[in-house]
């Protein structure tokens, strides 16, 4: 049996009324200990006895692929296959794929592409052959510049007369900005052991979704995704880079093929800068009219993002201009440059993480001009429908997350001119933004399983340092009235129900409800075996009770078990009403006069996302989000050389993420809303929501602090000084 | 990483014999080396340990220090003395790296640690510093951690130690025991070698010489200051650095030894900037005409350009710092 459930409209809030007391609360994770002793394994922490190790070797330029010392090194010591296989693929699959990227490697469309796996017995002989691979490649580098590219699109959004509106308003914004090319620099590189029993693959490996991952790998290797099963049970982050396999499952899983030996394959940090996707540069330009009160009239969103030839992925900029303010003119879209460079896909908010970034420093260039306070232009502009389809918004926090937020940071305080506060050779500022992030669902199923001992609950899902682990259990728990210590969560099996995997932010949510559903099944279980309706039972510490009668749920189980089934899809709630996630950022940076060196001195983020899960997970998600926030507007950006398109800077000494001295105290503030066109759950997407904006609120500041206004991010000390001076 | 030997050293002689022959390279915190190997960037035959050598004492010497080679840069930060009368080396130290880092570098390593130019690190890519006469992608390619004082047709790449400037600007001397086992004294000023065409060579240590100590003067100034900018708050090497040893008498500058990172082929002191500062009462045109006297040869690319100003600013800031 299953419970099924399409979203089509609202959902009753029946967690609300339920007695166990665990959903929301910031309950540490089951799986904590386990990651912080060492004792949860990764991808590449388990070998198996007769393991044979891989080193994937990258094309050095672009073109045909020769290689010129093939039998030497097939040959030296220690080396059991150098495999050249058409089946290995070109980068890592596009999030959801379901089937195989671009194959092939007799050619190079990028430098860093894998071209041949060196197998050998141990991981030093592997690495030392793969680096005597000599390859020589004939080809141009072809288009590496997006200023080079003849771009494809055009803007999906094209209403009313902007350029009458711009030329009309009595104030108005016309202003480029750019964001860097960057990496999701997961803490776990991309890893996969793989090993074959006959015609049936398993593979160990670093993913985030993998019932697509599995289809994406069969479609690979041509066989039946049947005879493959993926175990991803801890994956230390992802944040998109492992939503589509990467080139090391294919590689390690053919390799385990031809020699008859588990394989493993490692990816070194330089080769995961190059060969899974990274998130385009940007180029917005940004059009803003608005009238003498900064009431917009018209919205320009037009960007220009790159990816690889054949990939379907484009950065979607403007996901969230479509509906974040009202303006009747309007002119949004992307186009995409097809580069040589090593291709694009989702990162941490695609969309949004870049597009609200620099739409808000936009806004923030609005108010000045208008003369008014920054939140108050965002107040002005809330729309009470949404401006491009006419649907209602599910709901819509924007105000109170603004309100809030400056409330709890002090907002009101700040002087309006910017260069009004200097401690010493520093200037100090303040900088607000909006947050905003479109709401997704998936679909996914997840099964339940009640003994006397407690409940198991599996899927397929993931968690990639999420908490999912956390919020399954008390999700489960919560509804089957079972202390968190009853509930054992399983995940990242392809033996499992297929859960939505992670990515979007829609993983808490999706394969949330579908728990949830599972539970429900269950509790419809027990109401029956109380003999009573199920609407009147309530569970709690391992008790159904009902009006008078109280029995412990193992007596009801009667040596046996109950099992429950969920599926959840989305329906109409996601067409017939906009749903977002909602949030407002505030920051005060030091800037200093003599470097133009940034120092950001506390940030506040205030959120909106529906129900809260575990109060401790969310804000772990949020301080994250910030924390990328300041690296894309201060630090983070990849250095394409401008030759060939090749990433020069492929390790963590040189690829800048914001470290701890970058990050000050980040207060955040989880608001209290439930959904109801989100789900039973009535929760909405997390993850994502506190880089979408996060970097705009920084930039701003250091436009009051200074009076500079840096509109290519990073804001590195040469970009702030060069308006200093 | 290609196959290779290992040799513990149990006493300076045997190092220095274990070194000697060919192939061999000394191996101290192995900061540096291990991540070259493993790129295959350096790729020795034998690696001579000498870790654990009696080399990690810090002495009072002639009125001065003498730092043991295998001394960590941890612990020469934390070390009282050099805290109190030599505050531009703890500060100097402190701004490198990090705190696991600096638990295992080490005074020689630090000296002798190679470039961060990421084409020198990319072995796909031509580097007359990996392989001399192959050309150079840094230039015509992108460029930051560059430098600009002190670079050649062949090399632009910057010695990235934040130790060594301050032990420039202290007038330090480097102490060598050769493989012969005779001990010479190198003025830190001579130690280092400008790239010409020669980039692979960078320092004046001929093979199996093994860095025993570095000797610290007493100081010639007791106003000491190290300002160091970076791409981020902490982890990051030198956009630009300077430190700065100064003594003031009656309102003028009686000694000024000022050196400068994250700008020259090697840790950078300029005896003309040095010279134009002593004896004179400190102004912003005196520090400008430092700054021009600094910058005269100056050669910048186009992603380090933002150093010129960046370097005026600075060496301002830190010469007003150091003297008011
Ligand atoms: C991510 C990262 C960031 C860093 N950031 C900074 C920074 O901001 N500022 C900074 O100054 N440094 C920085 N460093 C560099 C660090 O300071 C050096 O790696 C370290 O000082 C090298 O010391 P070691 O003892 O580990 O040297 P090793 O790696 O052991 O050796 C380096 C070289 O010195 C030779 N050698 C070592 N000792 C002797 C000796 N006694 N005699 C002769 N030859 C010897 C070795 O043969 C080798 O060639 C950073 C390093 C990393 C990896």
């Amino acid at each position: 049996m299953s419970l099924d459930l399409k979203v089509d409209g609202q959902s009753e809030d029946r967690a609300e009324g339920y007695a166990q007391g665990i959903l929301g609360t910031p309950m540490d994770r089951p799986d904590g200990e386990a990651k912080v002793t060492g004792a949860a394994t990764y991808a590449a922490d388990e070998v198996p006895e007769g393991c044979l190790v891989g080193m994937l070797v990258r094309a050095p330029g672009h073109g045909r692929i020769e290689v010129l010392n093939l039998d030497e090194v097939r040959n030296s010591d220690g080396v059991r296959a150098v495999i050249r296989d058409p089946r290995m693929i070109r980068n890592a699959a596009q999030g959801t794929a379901n089937q195989a990227p671009v194959q092939g490697v007799d050619k190079a469309d990028y430098i860093g592409q894998p071209v041949a796996l060196v197998v050998a017995e141990s991981f030093e002989t592997a690495r030392h052959a793969a680096h005597s691979l000599k390859l020589r490649t004939d080809g141009s580098p072809g288009i590496v510049n997006p200023e080079d590219a003849e771009p494809e699109g055009e803007p999906d959004t094209t209403t009313g007369d902007l350029d009458g509106a711009m030329s009309s308003a009595a104030h108005s914004v016309d202003v480029i900005y750019t964001t860097a090319s960057s990496v999701s620099a997961a803490m776990e590189p991309h890893a996969t052991l793989a090993w074959w029993d006959g015609d049936r693959l398993t593979v160990r490996s670093a993913l985030q979704m993998l019932k697509y991952n599995r289809n994406e790998l069969a479609d690979s290797l041509e066989i039946d995704p049947e005879n493959v099963r993926l175990l991803a049970p801890f994956v230390g982050g992802g944040f998109g880079s492992k939503l589509g396999i990467s080139a090391d499952a294919v590689a390690a899983a053919i390799a385990a093929k031809e020699l008859g030996r588990p394989v493993q394959v490692v990816q070194h940090r330089r080769q995961v800068f190059e060969t899974v996707t990274r998130r385009s540069e940007t180029r917005q330009r940004i059009r803003l009219a608005a009238d003498a009160e900064g009431r917009l009239s018209g919205i320009g969103h037009e960007s220009l993002v790159s990816n690889l030839p054949g990939e379907g992925f484009a950065e979607p900029v403007a996901q969230a201009t479509h509906f974040a303010y009202g303006g009747a003119h309007r002119v949004i879209g992307e186009r995409l440059a097809r580069l040589n460079r090593p291709a694009a896909g989702s990162v941490r908010a695609p969309g949004e993480a870049v597009g609200v970034t620099a739409f808000e420093c936009a806004m923030d260039e609005l108010a000045s001009d208008v003369g008014i306070d920054p939140v108050e232009l965002r107040l002005r502009n809330i729309p009470d429908k949404d401006p491009e389809s006419g649907i209602p918004f599910s709901s819509h926090m924007l105000e109170r997350s603004l309100r809030e937020g400056a409330e709890r940071f002090g907002w009101a305080a700040r002087d309006v001119a910017p260069r009004a506060r200097r401690e010493g050779e520093w200037w100090i500022g303040t900088g607000m933004a909006a947050a905003f992030r479109v709401n997704l669902m998936m679909e996914a199923e997840a099964r339940i399983a009640l003994s006397p001992e407690g409940a198991v609950v599996e899927t397929d899902m993931t968690d990639i340092g999420t908490g999912t682990y956390a919020i399954l259990t008390q999700i489960a728990g919560e509804a089957l009235g079972l202390p968190a210590d009853r509930v054992e969560v399983r995940l990242g099996d392809t033996t499992f129900p297929p859960g939505s995997g992670s990515g979007g932010s829609f993983g808490a949510a999706t394969t949330g409800n579908a728990v949830w559903l599972a539970a429900q099944e269950i509790r419809q279980a027990i109401a029956q075996r109380m003999n009573c309706d199920e609407a009147d039972l309530t569970l709690k510490d391992g008790t159904a009770i009902c009006g008078n009668e109280s029995r412990p749920i193992a007596e009801l189980l009667d040596g046996g078990s109950l099992n429950g089934h969920g599926h959840v899809t989305a329906g109409d709630a996601f067409s017939d009403v906009r749903q977002s996630t909602f949030g407002a950022h505030f920051a005060e940076v030091a800037v200093n006069d003599v470097t133009g060196e940034v120092r950001v001195r506390r940030m506040q983020g205030t959120f909106a996302c529906g129900r809260i899960l575990n109060e401790k997970t969310a804000r772990s998600q949020c301080h994250g989000g910030m924390t990328w926030g300041i690296g894309m507007a201060l630090t983070e950006g990849l250095t394409h050389d401008r030759r060939d398109g090749h990433i020069v800077n492929r390790d963590f000494a040189e690829y800048h993420m914001a470290v701890n001295a970058d990050v000050p105290p980040l207060d955040v503030h989880l608001l209290e809303e439930r959904d109801p066109w989100s789900g039973p759950l009535q929760a909405k997407g997390l993850g994502e929501l506190g880089i979408c904006g996060a970097g705009a609120a920084v930039l701003n500041a250091v436009h009051h602090a200074c009076g500079v206004r840096v509109r290519d991010m990073p804001a590195t000390p040469d970009r702030v000084l060069a308006g200093l001076e | 990483m290609k196959p290779f030997d290992y040799v513990r050293a149990e006493d300076p002689a045997a190092a220095r014999k274990a070194a000697a022959t060919a192939g061999a390279t000394f191996i101290s915190g192995g900061t540096n080396l291990l991540d070259l190997m493993k790129l295959e960037v350096m790729a020795p035959d034998t690696l001579v340990d000498i870790s654990r050598l009696p080399l990690d004492g810090i002495e009072d010497h002639e009125g001065g220090l003498r730092i043991g080679a295998t001394v960590t840069n941890s612990d020469l930060a934390a070390d009282m003395r050099v805290r109190r009368v030599y505050p531009i080396l703890s500060r100097a130290l402190l701004a490198g790296a990090s705190g696991q880092l600096r638990n295992k570098a080490t005074t020689g390593g630090n000296l002798l640690q190679r470039t961060r130019c990421p084409y020198f690190y990319d072995t796909d890519t031509p580097c007359n510093k990996r392989t001399p006469g192959e050309g150079c992608a840094a230039l015509g390619g992108e460029t930051r951690n560059h430098a600009i004082l002190g670079t050649s047709d062949h090399c632009i790449a910057l010695h990235p130690s934040d130790m060594a400037v301050a032990m420039r600007a202290l007038g330090a001397q480097v102490e060598v025991e050769a493989a012969d086992g005779t001990t010479k004294l190198h003025e830190m000023d001579d130690f280092y070698r400008l790239p010409g065409d020669t980039p692979h060579i960078e320092t004046v240590l001929q093979p199996g010489d093994l860095i025993t100590a570095v000797r610290l003067p007493a100081p010639q100034g007791d106003r000491q200051v190290y300002r160091k900018v970076r791409d981020r708050a902490s982890y990051a090497f030198a956009l630009v650095s300077v430190g700065a040893v100064i003594r003031m008498e009656q309102g003028r500058i009686a000694h000024a030894g000022v050196a400068f990172g994250g700008l020259g082929t090697k840790p950078w002191r300029d005896p003309e900037v040095d010279a134009l500062l002593t004896g004179n009462a400190p102004s912003r045109e005196l520090f400008d005409e430092a700054a021009d006297t600094l910058l005269r040869g100056a050669k910048a690319q186009d992603g380090t350009e933002f150093k010129l100003p960046l370097a005026r600013r600075v060496l301002r800031a830190t010469l007003e710092e150091a003297t008011q």
